[in-house]
């Protein structure tokens, strides 16, 4: 018994190094997902971010088909990246409406001219104020709004080729 | 920040500097031996490249030209409110930076989360209130203030279970000192 005890404090010890030493190896995943996946979007209604584009509000998000929702803003690089990506899932049929975060209409309108225009409605989210409301936690990310106005998938991050197939068959499980 | 990304996104957007330099300096000699070696095309590549990389070489844009919310770095009128404004948002988490409270973070998405508290504070809301209401949307990340459910039972317990064999130990070996 006296033995456990005196060998109980570098057992202790080697055990929180084993315990560090693994998460520290272990890749971190720092996304904070959204807790709205699954229910209902936040009521609220932007101004148009561009005069070309209406605004979006809530009842937008609710035509009884799913819908793509991206959060973007003109001064965020990797939402340059993924800008291909939305076209493409645009041209294969996928509507995508948009809020700009903290943006001037000016810097959105360049951003549309210069990697493309997707979007059928774009609100303008100054003071990310709806962003909060969504639980999402930067720029971009992009949602899967399905029929009824409730948040069906949530993507963190520019979207990739890779992503492409995901976010068309969550596009597609949320028309059932 | 701000005043560099201005600078630099205007010349992008303005024409090739090598370009200009060469016609301000007014070297004809030069502009027609690189046309006859290179080309206007091949200037205008090089100069497109010129573009390609100065604009690939500057993607820390990540901060919004827009100034601050109003309530972001602007204190409430009344003094209590204030305090306990200020007492919720050094116990929620900034999103984006993750390591600091709402309170110390630079982030622009703090200083609108410090909005949101100061706005609502205003409107009559409880401190606890607002904390559930992000709580419901980010999860129990978002509060310093770990909840007490089974998960963070040890959490809790910790202290007291510390204490508690700490004084079994001392007073065992008073025993033992005093019996010598």
């Amino acid at each position: 018994m006296r033995r456990i005890i005196l060998w109980a404090p570098l057992a202790a010890f080697v055990l929180f190094v084993i315990l560090v030493t693994a998460y520290l190896r272990a890749p971190s995943d720092t996304a904070i997902r959204s807790h709205l996946v699954g229910r209902p979007l936040p009521q609220f209604a932007l101004q148009p971010a561009v005069p070309s584009h209406p605004g979006l509000g809530a009842a937008d998000l609710r035509t009884g088909q799913p819908r793509l929702l991206n959060v973007f803003a003109s001064w965020c690089g990797p939402c340059v990246v993924e800008a291909p990506q939305l076209m493409a899932l645009r041209r294969r049929g996928v509507p995508i409406d948009a809020i700009a975060i903290r943006d001037r209409s000016e810097d959105v309108a360049a951003f549309l001219a210069r990697y493309g225009d997707p979007f059928e409605r774009i609100g303008s989210d100054p003071n990310t104020q709806v962003q909060i409301a969504l639980g999402s936690s930067g720029v971009p990310e992009t949602f899967v709004i399905d029929g009824r106005g409730t948040v069906r998938y949530q993507h963190i991050g520019p979207i990739a080729d890779s992503d492409v197939p995901a976010l068309i068959a969550a596009w597609e499980a949320a028309r059932q | 920040m701000i005043g560099t990304s201005e600078t630099r996104s205007h010349r992008v957007k303005s024409r090739c500097p090598f370009e200009r330099s060469r016609e301000r300096e007014g070297l004809g000699f030069a502009r027609h031996r690189s046309s006859t070696t290179l080309g206007p095309n091949g200037w205008r590549v090089r100069c497109l490249f010129f573009a390609v990389f100065l604009a690939s070489a500057t993607p820390a844009l990540a901060q919004s030209r827009l100034p601050p919310a109003a309530l972001a770095d602007t204190q409430l009128p009344d003094s209590r409110q204030e305090a306990q404004a200020r007492a919720l948002m050094e116990t929620l988490r900034c999103i984006v930076c993750q390591g600091q409270s709402i309170a110390d973070s630079d982030a622009d998405m703090a200083g609108d989360m410090r909005a949101l508290v100061r706005q609502r504070i205003r409107a009559g809301e409880r401190p606890e209130a607002i904390r559930h209401w992000l709580i419901e949307r980010y999860g129990n990340w978002v509060s310093y203030q770990p909840p007490v459910e089974p998960l963070t039972w040890p959490l809790w317990a910790a202290p007291v279970v510390l204490l508690l064999g700490g004084f079994l130990l001392a007073r065992g070996r008073f025993k033992r000192k005093a019996r010598r």
